[in-house]
């Protein structure tokens, strides 16, 4: 076949590729994904595991080393049938944190650190380096076996020159396909679809050299049989250590590996996909290596001594003269390589632009988060990281010079991504595992796989001297690369394997016993390990930021791009039922949005984004405390607020209070009015009536006497009346002239008792007096005092209905002050007048109506707030009782 | 005591279900079983090349992990995380 057809149908082959991913664009960003998301897609998406290492490797494998190959292919087949043991909670996980690689799950569990997200994209790059190259060597071989079995002799021109345009051609690629979005999770639909074409495409090639070399060349299944049985391939002994290591570190490589990490989480996780792949992923597996072994037997048979097994997949139908199914093998093959290198390219940019250059980036321009476009420099730094990862992956082809078996580099590389393992499991599963334990196992577990199984690779004398190898570092012998701690004569893998996951695994479980984690690490670990328990939830708690939500939508026009953040902002507004695009910055709103970013950028650096702008980096036992103390203010405020409340409520009682006795008030006014009318008006009419009979004359004199009497008395009681009315309004205005004077007390009760015996004279009183303390000299108007004295005592006599009254007064002298108690022993004041009893027009009751109007009490309530005193009524006392207060020296009010 | 909370007698499909899901925890540990079996009949002991039989062996147990597995997925399917109860 013509070299030059060959690279035709390549290029065809990768346009082909080109307008499916093109087109599969296209559909998504219509909004008409359907299909593209369906777990047949997934499935076969999660076939880049077999890549050119498998298509070409896996039969090199079995010629070398029997049945062993198929061990890289069961261990995965166990993770998957067993999906409901991890693989579900590490989807659900990475839907919920929406996590971007391996990296970034990682990080995220452990509180965010961003140490931890760089040891595992370092991990990864060092362990993927070799694999790349891998599959540009592979590349490149399928090419030479073409070329040198041309008839024309068309020689290869330059091994190097053809891995160059490989990696070259990968690269455009990928930087096409994959960095054309920032989406808010990393989803690349177009390679995905490209991807799952190319897992087609390499099982039809290896199921149809297979069934070549079955039906065709061995002449069936049972003639088969014979033959494996007696190649040399039978020779193989299994080893029972190798065999149970194999099982495993391929286990945990399918879930450890950057690129399936890639698809089975980031891509597209679904509970739903995992379920179909769970069995049709083996499946395709079993198909996969159905005809390894059938290949390899037929191979070795057929194939001259010496030629490369790990080719036969070429050479064997080449030499049958089977051009076009060759053809199809080396694209099967082109499609492994190129699948693998697109994704694992993919997965390695991402964790490198998101766990190592974006936070440097952010460290060296703090602002930038503001200003700059983050967007642009996130693509970029990917672009970048995608040309540099295939940098890596042509210089490490070029330095080892491309002679390795491919099944020894591909193992070596998934010891060394399942040294993630012990940190992802423990980090799933145990809420104990800590930040600083993490660190501890994934470095310890690092270093011991580059020591024991990465620099020796490269041969003795290469990475390492021929005398470390021999006897140790520096001359110490238990720790020989191949023989830590003295255990000699094991396989060097199976050394490898079993010191440093048992190191790494150790490392982490200790440390990890003996630190403490910070809060934010704790609130992750929780919704790591308990995904189920509750969805969303979010851990991060920006419930103290003070977040401006115009800031936070710059910043996120600047990751998602302006349509994606308005759109998504606005949905917030409306949910919260406001207009417009800038919603409230909800703590909810915030940590939704962190977690949004998070799918773009990872979650630490989004963190630290989200930080700038909230103005806090990490929940520090510092903030905890400060939101305590703010509980604590807050709850002192609201205690002030209560006490505000009450003060209200009891000024809103007094107030309520005043009203009624306002109301009463004037309701006993009313009733004043109509009495002080009758009372004004029944003196006016005997007035008239008696003087009208005396104009008429002719009547005896005694009768004229009586009569003068009559309307004398009556004019008294008028005066009286008015007297008291006129008396009360100077003293209520306060103009009253005071006459002040030395009194003595008792000199002023006598009087007062004296004057106050005409009213109801037939009452007999008994009074108790207590002489020696009346007989005090205070300086005061001694009338108007009086006044109030006659009053007291009078009211004691009108009112008093004891059989036998009585009336004490007591004088008492305090500070100043003398008080004057007037109580006798009848019934007293029902407590619902005591209120009103001062007031004007007050009366009681109408029972007894011995002059007065109701002004007595209210008159000398005036008389004593002139003389600097006051009157109160004594509740309690067996009666009726008032007390007088008043100063012993009373001085002048200033006019 | 979990047990002694949750009633005794369960409604079929959800009883059905739980005992689905143990089932699809076991298979892995039953299939590394079956896998790791071939360590047993210690190759380097018996002359015989048993090599084809030993493939034939372990593609049989693949392809029936496969079956079964094919079997549990769709009933664990969809009741993602309903009732992920304890009492399992």
């Amino acid at each position: 076949m013509p070299f030059n057809l060959l690279v035709l149908s390549c290029l065809a082959y990768v346009a082909m590729l080109f307008s499916v991913a093109f087109l599969a664009e296209r559909r998504a960003a219509m909004g008409r994904i359907g299909w593209l998301r369906s777990p047949m897609i997934y499935t076969l998406s999660l076939s880049i595991y077999c890549t050119a290492w498998t298509f070409y490797g896996a039969v090199g494998y079995a010629a070398r080393s029997g049945l062993e190959f198929v061990t890289i292919y069961l261990g995965p087949t166990l993770v998957f049938v067993g999906w409901w043991v991890l693989l579900r909670k590490l989807v659900a996980i990475g839907r919920q944190q929406r996590v971007t690689s391996i990296a970034d799950l990682i990080s995220s569990r452990f509180g965010k650190s961003n140490f931890l997200g760089v040891v595992v994209t370092l991990l990864a790059v060092v362990a993927a380096t070799p694999y790349i190259a891998l599959q540009l060597q592979s590349v490149t071989l399928s090419f030479g076996v073409f070329a040198s079995g041309t008839p024309e002799g068309w020689a290869l021109p330059d091994r190097d020159s053809t891995a160059i345009w490989v990696a070259g051609g990968l690269a455009l690629f990928t930087i096409l396909f994959g960095t054309r979005n920032l989406d808010a999770k990393e989803q690349h639909h177009g390679v995905v679809l490209a991807i799952a074409v190319e897992a087609v495409v390499k099982l039809v090639a290896l199921l149809a050299v297979g069934i070549f070399v079955v039906w065709g060349l061995a002449g069936g299944p049972v003639e088969l049989f014979q033959r494996i049985e007696t190649s040399p391939i039978a020779d193989w002994e299994l080893q029972p250590g190798r065999w149970a290591g194999l099982l495993f570190v391929s286990g945990a490589a399918v879930i450890c590996l950057p690129r399936m990490f890639q698809v089975m989480i980031v891509e597209d996780g679904e509970e739903r996909h995992m379920a179909r792949a769970s069995w049709a992923f083996p499946l395709y597996l079993l198909l996969m290596s159905l005809f390894i072994v059938p290949i390899a037997v037929i191979g070795l048979e057929r194939m001259p001594e010496g030629a490369n097994p790990d080719m036969f997949m070429l050479t064997l139908p080449l030499a049958e003269g089977q051009g076009a199914l060759a053809m199809l093998a080396f694209l099967g093959g082109f499609s492994s390589a190129t699948s693998m290198v697109i994704v694992e390219s993919i997965a390695l940019a991402t964790m490198v632009s998101n766990h190592v250059v974006m936070p440097i980036w952010l460290k060296l321009r703090p602002k930038a988060a503001m200003s700059g476009d983050v967007r642009r420099i996130v693509i970029l730094s990917r672009r970048l990281a995608i040309v540099a990862v295939l940098t890596l992956g042509y210089l490490y082809y070029r330095l080892s010079g491309g002679s390795a078996a491919l099944a020894a580099i591909g193992l070596i590389a998934f010891v060394g991504v399942a040294q993630v393992l012990p940190v992802l499991v423990g980090g799933l599963y145990w809420r104990g595992a800590t930040k600083t334990g993490a660190a501890a196992g994934l470095v310890t577990g690092f270093a011991v796989w580059i020591y024991t199984l990465y620099l020796p690779s490269f041969g003795p004398g290469a990475a390492l001297s021929v005398a470390v190898f021999e006897q140790g570092p520096g001359g110490i012998g238990w720790l020989r690369p191949q023989a830590l701690f003295g255990v000699a004569g094991a396989d060097p893998l199976l050394h490898s394997l079993v010191w440093s996951l048992a190191l790494n695994t150790a490392a982490f479980c200790i440390v990890s016993l003996f630190t403490f984690p910070g809060p934010v690490e704790r609130m992750q670990g929780v919704a790591f390990v308990n995904v189920f328990d509750a969805e969303g939830g979010g851990p991060q708690g920006w419930a103290r930021g003070r977040a401006e939500p115009e800031a936070l939508l710059v910043m996120t026009q600047r990751i998602l791009g302006n349509e994606a953040a308005l759109a998504l902002f606005a949905a917030e507004a409306r949910m919260q039922g406001k207009d417009g695009y800038l919603p409230d910055a909800t703590p909810d709103f915030v940590a939704g949005l962190e977690r949004r970013l998070a799918g773009s950028v990872g979650a630490a650096t989004a963190h630290a984004m989200i930080s700038q702008i909230v103005g806090r980096a990490t929940v520090s036992v510092e903030d905890l405390m400060a939101v305590a103390n703010e509980t604590a203010q807050i709850m002192e405020y609201s205690a002030q607020l209560e006490t505000q409340r009450e003060e209200l409520t009891r000024t809103a009682r007094q107030l309520r209070e005043a009203n009624e006795k306002l109301t009463q008030l004037s309701v006993q006014k009313d009733a004043f009015l109509s009495q002080i009318s009758h009372e004004l008006r029944t003196p006016m009419t005997s007035i008239r009536a008696f003087s009208e009979i005396l104009t008429e004359g002719d009547l005896p004199p005694e009768m004229v006497a009586n009569y003068g009497r009559i309307i004398h008395e009556e004019a008294i009681r008028l005066t009286r009346l008015l007297d008291d009315l006129l008396d009360l309004s100077v003293l209520e205005n306060g103009s009253v002239q005071l006459n002040l004077g030395l009194a003595n007390i008792q000199q002023l009760i006598d009087r007062a008792l004296a004057s106050a015996s005409h009213t109801r004279p037939e009452r007999v009183f008994v009074i108790h007096r207590d002489l020696p303390s009346e007989n005090l000299f205070v300086r005061t108007d001694a009338d108007r005092l009086v006044q109030v004295f006659i009053n007291l005592i009078s009211n004691a006599r009108k009112y008093c209905d004891a059989a036998a009254p009585e009336l004490r007064i007591t004088v008492r002298q305090k500070a100043g002050r003398v008080s004057v108690d007037f109580v006798d022993n009848g019934s007293g004041i029902p407590k619902q007048s005591q209120a009103i009893i001062f007031e004007k027009f007050a009366r009681l009751t109408d029972q007894t109506r011995a002059g007065g109007a109701g002004l007595g009490l209210a008159i000398c309530r005036e008389v004593m707030a002139n003389l600097g005193g006051t009157i109160t009524y004594l509740p309690g006392q067996g009666g009726a009782a008032f007390r007088v207060m008043l100063p012993l020296r009373m001085e002048q009010k200033a006019a | 005591m979990k047990r002694a909370r949750s009633p005794l007698f369960l409604k079929r499909d959800s009883y059905r279900k739980r005992r689905l899901r143990d089932g699809a925890r076991m298979l892995p540990v039953f299939g590394l079983f079956l896998l790791l079996l071939p360590i047993l009949w210690a190759p380097a002991e018996t002359e015989a090349t048993d090599t084809a039989r030993d493939g034939l062996y372990l593609f049989v147990v693949w392809f029936g992990l496969v079956v079964v597995a094919a079997l549990l997925a769709p009933g664990l399917a969809g009741d993602s995380s309903t009732d992920e109860g304890e009492d399992r």
